[in-house]
This record gives structure tokens, C-alpha cells and sequence, in this order.
């Protein structure tokens, strides 16, 4: 049994030690927010936050979760309304919005540690997640948004 | 406030409260949370498209699948428009399968070929000025005027003159028992309030909380998850197989034989993967056990020698090519290409004995329909298909292998099954963006203009698979084939180009813009060349060529103007232009590039386009820049090689797609235009291949003529 703390929430995993925190996520807890994209850490769908860093939950084996803080896509602010949800919606960036997720957790770990980016800080941040529907301007726009720095 | 999301599982639950049945709510806009009231009821259906519920609630039912494109939010500006409706009060849901909602242009109930806004445009506009009327009859039977005294606004029934008004949801019930008109005038153009206004989308909420349901994401009581395990070669075929050792994995509780391979079903993904690599299997690796990407190339080679079926014959090409004062030759090939959509196939369904449930990410509902009915022996009423979110699309969800998987499946267990592919699964079993090998050769006068054009194209039909929904192929072209070749817009007086059809056992399908992103590639670098063979500026060179095509050359002088054409880069750099028309829309795209370590860098494309009467233009630009990043993903690392008979890429490291630091700044320019409308789905796609190889060419005089581009 593993024991850690999922947006705020104390849980136990029964799965296997070595299940991908990805795989507890959706199937076992049901928060189907983090999204299965390539297994392989490549995509950066099933980006989460682990202590507060950004960490692709494929490639988490469950065992190394114990006793530590994962949060989510659904944790992310109560109410849909962090600064990063805002300008998203502000940009119009999702288009399928399958990968945006990830995104928007890469996003949020980078304006934590660097609240006003420079471009170079959103590629070194953001190129590790990818958008086969090509949001990457907008995706650009709405973190310097969030920033606080306009479009 | 907070617009408010439904998902599905909540909205059955409230759905049912308000007796509207199993219907697919996406999302709400607004702070009210109308119709979901126990005291609200939903008297007024005036068609398939849309409700009008006493609280004003207002479902518009979307029959096209949201994959990215807007459809969520463009077909209800279409119809709110012409209901003068209370665009706050709009609820969207997606449509059921049923022949009511069959794509037009097609005959299917179907998303694809950038037809949803094309088809559905005249409609859905009668369909909400229709409702329309109805509510205004309603108001004023009511009132003791005539309707010609009323007119409506922002989901009110105003008496003219008066000071009555009324809400649509006050008049729902009234409105119910109007007769439906025969006929009914349209708005002129000038008066739209929300048809080419950039409203923002109606599925964002859920998409930036993760509560957006996409196929991946359903879950219904007691289903299970499944992995199927697939010969690796192209029409190979399970020999024999040992599951003691995948059965011993715990939560795996099935391990099934299906068409198309040995399916493991578990508690979840991840078990279920662990007992797909603890299977032991042998397969028949099939005829195509040695074909390869060399084996292909050298038959499609050895067919160019011989005449296909004549797509275009405009005057004497071979006899003005024998004669021409100059003659340009070249050969271009392009590779297979996979759809990599960011969410892998995937489907649910749950067969009983009198009924199959499906729930999937498809962009081809009436198709899931039929297969559900063939595979159980049910009638086609007993099969439901519940369209989810895509997770993209790009034509690889217009297939239904998926969706036979999990009806296969389900059938077999007993159970509700959802089928998941990995990525591997994805990239290894798609129906390809077509190889091709092509021949080409042109002619200049004296004066370097060109006379004749001759293009052959090599490679394998599409359409040949879909004879069931689309026919035989008439006269034996496939359209799909030389779309974007055979139709070059030139005014050259002799052009010829044939089609040798070259089926080669990969499969193929539609992959975002079809024919047109190869041979837009093909036959916008070849006019390149011409240009420069006759010493000619590329823009002003197919400018004097397109006096007959005024949209392309819109957009082509468009685009030059916004790129400022012909005006100083900075040293390293070099522009390239390319037009197409594609889909009902004309596209030009103007590329900056330079070299940066040896590889190609794209800064910047100005884009302009042409798709005739326009709904919203921010989603217009959305889809340019899409299919910009979709092509140019292609043209400098899109490339499915073939080893013995299998497919040689697995995953985004070998199949590598563009990323967020490779963006060049785009830039979209729309035309304002009262033509019909065209697509936008796709055609941002084909110029700009084309138009970053010319840039390359331009800038050092090497010209590619086969992608990907790998310099």
C-alpha cells in the first residue's frame, strides 16, 4: 500500500509499487484530468506537480510517491480561476485540448519559480510538452499574460 | 462568474431530472445553470438542432465531432444567429447517431473534408430563423397583432410598437404548438450579430480544468480496460498464442482472441499492459513479411514508366513540351506519414443481448453504427453511439478499427470494455498519409513562360477501401490521388497529368488536407522551379500566371503585401511563398527561414486566407496556425519508414513533432468575403510545405524535392 496526498487529499494506492503515478491517477482515483499521451515521457500529457515540481506521472513509479504532495490538473485552483486557467481561456488557446493539461501544469510550475518569463524561460519550460493541434503562440501569449506582462 | 461544466456522468444525473434523456451536455455557459431545474421542462423542439426550455434554456445538438476545429461553438453561432437568440443561454450537446444528422456533402454522418460550417450552414440557419418564427407566431397569437408587428432580439419577442415583450422560454410552450413554416427568409449578411463575429469557444472551461471527457476518459459501472496485442506486420495473422503467464498478472481477467489480435482485458491500463508483454505469441507474418520502404520506392519507380488514368488533359502537353525552348524535369517523392493524434485511439462500448452502447472519440458516427450492427447481428436502432471529445482527429478518427475492437470485445466478455492503444500502438497501426513518387516536367517559351506542365503522380488509393460509403472509383480515379495537382490554377496552356494507381499492402487513409498535402508541395515547388529556370521573380511569376483564378491571387498578393515581398531580410534569411486552394478555401502562406547549426529555422509565416463567408474569424485563425504547425511538422520530420512489412517509428522520439521553441510567429490575414463558405480545417495545411522548401531553395539554391526536408 502506498499513502500520499492528491490535491490536498490524503489517499492509498493498492496498486503495484511499480504502477505509474500516472495509472493511479486516472484508474485508481478516477481523475481523469491527467491525460496518457506516449508512456514514455516524451509528451508531456501527464505532467503533475510532486512537491511542487513538475514531473511527467508516466514515468513515477508509484513507490516513489509515498508520503509526498501530487497535485493535479483538478487541483490546480478550486474554481477554474488560476491566473494561467484565465489567460487560457483569454488566448483561446485549447483547441482539442487534450494535451492542455499538461500544459497548463508545465505553465503553472514555471510561473512559481519565474513569475515574469522571458521567452527563453517558456521554451526551456514548455518545449517538453507537446500540441499536435499547434497552440503554441497562444500557449506563448497566455503565460506572459498570466504573467502579468500582456500579450 | 464562473461558466459552469457538466461532465457526463453529472449530466445523465441532472439530465434525467429534466427528462431530457442520455444526451452528452458539454458545457454551460453563463452564471444561471438553466434547464436543469426540476421546475424547467423543455416544451419547445422545433427540429433536430434545437430546445428552447421555459427557463430559456437553449440546446443547440452539434451533429459534427469536436476534434479542435470549433464545431462546438461555430455551429451554434450559425443557428443562434438566425434565432436572434440569448447567446448566454446556450447549452450544447452532442448529437446522437441518426440518419437526421447526416453530414450533406457526404451522405454519412461524418466530420471530415473541412465540411461541418459548408454543410451545415443554410440548415442550421432555417433551422433557428424557423424556431424563430414560431416564437414570434406564439407572441403574436398572444398579443392580437400580427407577427409583422413583432421582431425579436437577444432571446426576447418585442412587439414593434408596443411595449410587450416576452422571453423565449415565457413563449416555449406557445411556440410548441405553432405550425413549423414552409419557408423563411434568411438575414441579410449585414445584419449578423454573430456569424463573423470572433465569439469565444463554448468548450474551453472544461478543456483548461480537466473535466472536458474525452474518449480516454470514459468510465461506466464495471468496465474493464483492454490492450490488444497486434502482429507487427502489415496483414499478419496470429499462429498460435500462450496466455498462462499474462493471466497470472494481477488484475488481468481475460485474454482474448480477436480480429485483430490477442486482446488483454484488466482492472486497468497498466495491468493490462503488464499481461500484453507476458504473452507469448507467434505470428504469420503474411505476404508482406518483406516489403520494405526500398521495395516500395523501386515499384513505384518502375510503374512511372508506364501511362496512369488522365486526371487533366488541357491541350498538347507532350507535343508543346517537345517543343518548348526550354525544359525543366524533376522527380519528388514523399514519405508515409502517421496522424499521431495527441490522444491514442481509443473506444467503450457495452454489447448486452438487445443492445450495443458505444462511446467514442470518432469523427464517423453512421460507420460506427454499421459495424456495431454487423459485428453483434443487431439492427442498426440497437446500436448507440455516444460521440466523446477528440483528442484530434486529423482523419485517422473517420476509421473504425478501434471501434470494433471494443465491440468485438465486449461481445466476447460480457462486459463493458474500453480499448486503449499505447502510442506505440498508434504510430505502428495507422491507415497512412500515402507515399508517392512523382514525375514531372515543364516547358518555357523563349520568353520564359511556361507552356506546358506534365505531371504524373505514383502511388496508392484512398478511396478504394470506402467503395461502401463513396462508390467505385469513377473512371478509375481516385480524386484524392491528384487533388492539388491535377487542378493547379495556372493559366499554362497544355497541362497533362495522370494517376498509376500503386497499392502496396500499408495502409492508407486521410490525414489532414488528403491529396492536397503532398501535392500542393509537389506542384508549388515545381512552379518555383519554373521561376527560376525562366529567371523570374517566384511571386510575380505565378501572379501573371493566375489572371483567371482571382481568389488565388488575392490571397497571393495578400500575403506578398503583409510579408512585405521583395523587401530587405536580414543577412541568413530568405523568403518563400506557396498558394493552394483546398476544401472550398484559398490559402497563400509567405515563409521566412534560415539556417541555424545547419537546421532549418521557420521565424515567420504570414498567412492569408479566402473561405468565402466567414463565422469566426478567431477560430479561422486557430486553424491556420494549426495546420501551419500540422504541416510543417511533416515537411521537416514527418517520415513512417517500412522494415519488413512493419511500420520502423514507435513514439514522439522517433516520430518527432514540432515543438513549442521550434513556433514560428504566424500571422493570419482573412479575407472578407460574401462567397459560399470553404473549410478551414485543413486547408492551412498544404502551402506550407511548399513555401518553407522555396524559402530554403531561395536562400541556399539547393532545391528539395523530397520530405521530409533533413538538411
Amino acid at each position: 500500500m502506498t499513502a500520499f496526498e492528491i490535491n490536498g487529499r490524503r489517499v492509498e494506492s493498492m496498486s503495484a509499487p511499480d504502477t505509474p503515478l500516472l495509472w493511479v491517477i486516472r484508474d485508481d482515483l478516477g481523475l481523469t484530468g491527467t491525460k496518457f499521451g506516449c508512456g514514455i515521457g516524451q509528451c508531456g500529457s501527464c505532467t503533475v506537480h510532486l512537491d511542487g515540481a513538475a514531473v511527467r506521472s508516466c514515468q513515477i513509479p508509484l513507490s516513489l510517491v509515498e508520503g509526498k504532495r501530487v497535485t493535479t490538473i483538478e487541483g490546480l485552483s478550486d474554481n477554474g480561476d488560476h491566473p494561467l486557467q484565465l489567460a487560457w481561456i483569454e488566448e483561446q488557446v485549447p483547441q482539442c485540448g487534450y494535451c492542455q493539461s499538461g500544459q497548463l501544469m508545465s505553465a503553472a510550475a514555471l510561473l512559481r519559480d519565474t513569475p515574469r518569463p522571458t521567452d527563453d524561460d517558456i521554451d526551456n519550460a514548455m518545449s517538453g510538452n507537446l500540441c499536435r493541434c499547434g497552440t503554441y503562440q497562444r500557449i506563448r501569449r497566455a503565460v506572459h499574460r498570466a504573467a502579468g506582462g500582456g500579450a | 462568474m464562473t461558466p459552469i461544466d457538466l461532465n457526463r456522468r453529472e449530466f445523465v444525473r441532472t439530465g434525467l431530472v429534466a427528462g431530457a434523456g442520455l444526451t452528452l451536455a458539454i458545457h454551460l455557459p453563463g452564471c444561471a445553470r438553466p434547464g436543469d431545474g426540476a421546475m424547467a421542462t423543455t416544451p419547445f423542439k422545433p427540429n433536430a438542432w434545437l430546445r428552447i426550455s421555459t427557463d430559456g434554456a437553449t440546446t443547440v445538438v452539434v451533429d459534427k465531432s469536436e476534434m479542435g476545429q470549433g464545431v462546438l461553438t461555430s455551429l451554434p453561432q450559425m443557428i443562434m444567429e438566425e434565432l436572434d437568440g440569448d447567446w448566454s443561454m446556450v447549452r450544447i450537446e452532442h448529437a446522437p447517431v441518426g440518419p437526421e444528422y447526416v453530414n450533406l456533402a457526404y451522405g454519412i454522418q461524418a466530420t471530415g473534408g473541412s465540411s461541418s460550417v459548408r454543410s451545415s450552414m443554410q440548415a442550421l440557419r432555417e433551422a433557428g430563423a424557423k424556431a424563430r418564427a414560431m416564437l414570434v407566431s406564439a407572441a403574436a397569437q398572444e398579443w392580437g397583432v400580427e407577427p409583422s408587428a413583432c421582431h425579436t432580439e437577444n432571446g426576447y419577442v418585442i412587439e414593434t410598437t408596443g411595449r410587450r415583450r416576452k422571453s423565449y422560454g415565457d413563449l416555449a410552450e406557445a411556440a410548441a404548438a405553432m405550425p413549423v413554416p414552409e419557408a423563411v427568409s434568411l438575414k441579410d449578411p449585414k445584419d449578423f450579430k454573430l456569424i463573423g463575429k470572433p465569439i469565444k469557444r463554448l468548450d474551453l472551461a472544461g478543456k483548461v480544468t480537466g473535466r472536458a471527457e474525452f474518449g480516454i476518459d470514459v468510465q461506466e459501472p464495471g468496465m474493464l480496460v483492454a490492450v490488444v496485442a497486434r502482429c507487427p506486420t502489415f496483414g499478419g495473422s496470429v499462429k498460435a498464442y500462450e496466455d498462462l503467464a499474462a493471466l497470472a498478472v494481477p488484475g488481468v481477467r481475460h485474454v482474448v482472441q480477436i480480429d485483430s489480435g490477442i486482446a488483454v482485458v484488466a482492472d486497468g491500463y497498466w495491468p493490462a499492459m503488464q499481461g500484453r508483454q507476458a504473452l507469448e505469441i507467434t505470428w504469420d507474418r503474411g505476404a508482406m513479411a518483406e516489403v520494405s520502404s526500398e521495395s516500395i520506392a523501386a515499384t513505384f519507380a518502375s510503374l512511372a514508366g508506364r501511362s496512369g488514368v488522365v486526371a487533366r488533359d488541357d491541350g498538347d502537353a507532350k507535343g508543346a513540351l517537345s517543343r518548348a525552348a526550354r525544359r525543366i524535369e524533376a522527380e519528388y517523392e514523399v514519405p508515409y506519414l502517421a496522424h499521431a493524434t495527441m490522444e491514442p485511439m481509443n473506444c467503450a462500448a457495452s454489447v448486452t443481448a438487445d443492445q450495443c452502447t458505444v462511446w467514442a472519440p470518432t469523427q464517423f458516427q453512421s460507420g460506427a453504427r454499421t459495424v456495431g450492427a454487423q459485428i453483434t447481428g443487431l439492427p442498426e436502432e440497437a446500436i448507440e453511439v455516444h460521440t466523446t471529445l477528440l483528442g484530434g482527429g486529423f482523419g485517422r478518427r473517420f476509421e473504425q478499427d478501434f471501434v470494433m475492437e471494443a465491440i468485438q470485445l465486449s461481445q466476447e466478455i460480457s462486459a463493458p470494455v474500453k480499448v486503449i492503444w499505447s502510442r506505440e500502438d498508434d504510430v505502428g497501426h495507422d491507415f497512412y498519409r500515402p507515399a508517392t513518387y512523382n514525375r514531372l516536367a515543364g516547358g518555357l517559351d523563349a520568353s520564359g513562360n511556361p507552356v506546358a506542365w506534365t505531371h504524373r503522380v505514383v502511388g496508392p488509393s484512398i478511396m478504394t477501401r470506402f467503395a461502401a460509403a463513396f462508390g467505385p472509383l469513377p473512371n478509375g480515379l481516385d480524386s484524392t490521388s491528384v487533388e492539388g495537382a491535377a487542378d493547379i490554377p495556372y493559366g499554362i496552356p497544355n497541362i497533362h497529368c495522370d494517376w498509376v494507381q500503386a497499392d502496396v499492402g500499408v495502409p492508407v487513409g486521410f490525414w489532414r488536407s488528403v491529396g492536397h498535402s503532398q501535392n500542393a508541395f509537389i506542384s508549388e515547388c515545381f512552379i518555383d522551379e519554373l521561376a527560376g529556370a525562366a529567371g523570374r521573380d517566384p511571386y510575380e511569376f505565378r501572379r501573371a500566371l493566375l489572371a483567371e483564378a482571382p481568389r488565388h491571387r488575392g490571397v497571393l498578393e495578400l500575403a506578398a503585401a503583409k510579408a512585405g515581398w521583395g523587401t530587405q531580410l536580414p543577412a541568413g534569411r530568405a523568403r518563400g511563398i506557396a498558394v493552394a486552394e483546398s476544401f472550398g478555401s484559398y490559402v497563400a502562406e509567405v515563409a521566412e527561414v534560415s539556417l541555424e547549426d545547419g537546421k532549418v529555422r521557420v521565424h515567420r509565416v504570414i498567412c492569408a486566407i479566402d473561405c468565402g463567408q466567414h463565422v469566426n474569424p478567431d477560430i479561422i485563425a486557430a486553424q491556420m496556425e494549426s495546420g501551419i504547425v500540422f504541416g510543417l511538422t511533416a515537411a521537416l520530420y514527418g517520415k513512417i519508414s517500412i522494415e519488413n512489412g512493419s511500420v520502423q517509428q514507435g513514439n514522439f522520439d522517433d516520430y518527432p513533432v514540432l515543438r513549442l521553441s521550434e513556433m514560428p510567429e504566424v500571422e493570419v490575414h482573412i479575407v472578407q468575403s460574401t462567397e459560399p463558405p470553404g473549410g478551414v480545417g485543413e486547408p492551412g495545411t498544404p502551402p506550407i510545405a511548399p513555401a518553407v522548401v522555396n524559402a530554403l531553395a531561395a536562400l541556399t539554391g539547393r532545391r528539395v524535392r523530397t520530405l521530409p526536408i533533413g538538411v
